[in-house]
């Protein structure tokens, strides 16, 4: 199963990012393989629209749960269709090595 | 000037049948005439007559005004009762609605996570894989007011 981790930066010791639509980086970990991807994201400086446009890329990557500081109102309801499992974690120190270790 | 956009209401869940088609009446129940059920209009008749809440506590379940949810409520009113009485079938579909998911809060790592998958039970966080969570009702508004 795939998982999305919103980042601040494009290695493992960086910080989780707070927001999911303007986040810096995707990280997509794959809980089987153990695989690890960072994933810029295009919609970081977009004035309108970014969460709904960042939820395009991360289900065409088939994730299934996405963990991120907060999820803003329009991509509530989209991921809700999607069956898209949303984790808020309000712990801006925490590594994304550390969240990974943590689904572990 | 266009109208303003209509506010989306949030339901729980969606009904478990799709409608429902009368019988024994003169027209065959194929033939008959339908009504058409918005499902915010099932889902206010479901919290006002079925869950016996006061339209004020409807409205905030489903996140619309006290004054929009009586009008839906009104119309779903109207048109069980326009099913009835001409014999028509009713078919549960469509309105401006979006599905609201149950939201939970993990004791051990602190994490807040919601169960999109309304069939399957949540067992343990999918985070920490404690199972000391609980319920997290207050937690919708939070994330919903967080967004600016």
């Amino acid at each position: 199963m795939k998982v999305a981790i919103t980042s601040k930066g494009n290695n493992l010791e960086s910080k989780i990012d707070e927001r999911f639509g303007r986040c810096s980086y995707f990280v997509i970990y794959d809980t089987e393989t153990k695989g690890i991807e960072f994933l810029p994201n295009p919609n970081k400086e977009v004035q309108e629209g970014a969460g709904p446009a960042s939820v395009e890329i991360v289900a065409s990557r088939n994730v299934k749960k996405i963990i991120s500081g907060e999820f803003g109102i329009k991509i509530k309801s989209i991921l809700d269709r999607l069956q898209i499992q949303m984790i808020v974690l309000k712990e801006p120190e925490k590594s994304i090595r550390e969240i990974i270790e943590m689904l572990n | 000037m266009s109208p303003r956009p209509i506010r989306l209401r949030r339901i729980s869940n969606p009904p478990v049948i799709s409608g429902f088609r009368p019988y024994g009446g003169k027209n065959s129940a194929g033939k008959a005439k339908t009504v058409f059920l918005h499902l915010e209009e099932y889902e206010a008749l479901r919290l006002c007559d079925f869950e016996m809440l006061n339209h004020q506590q409807a409205s905030l379940v489903m996140n619309v005004s006290r004054p929009t949810l009586t009008r839906i409520y009104a119309r779903a009113r109207f048109k069980i009762a326009e099913a009835f009485v001409n014999g028509k079938q009713i078919i549960i579909e469509g309105g401006k609605i979006y599905f609201d998911s149950e939201w939970f809060l993990c004791g051990k790592c602190g994490a807040v996570f919601n169960n999109p998958a309304k069939q399957r039970e949540v067992k343990d966080c999918p985070l920490c894989r404690s199972v000391k969570f609980r319920s997290y009702k207050q937690g919708i508004e939070d994330i919903e007011l967080s967004t600016k």
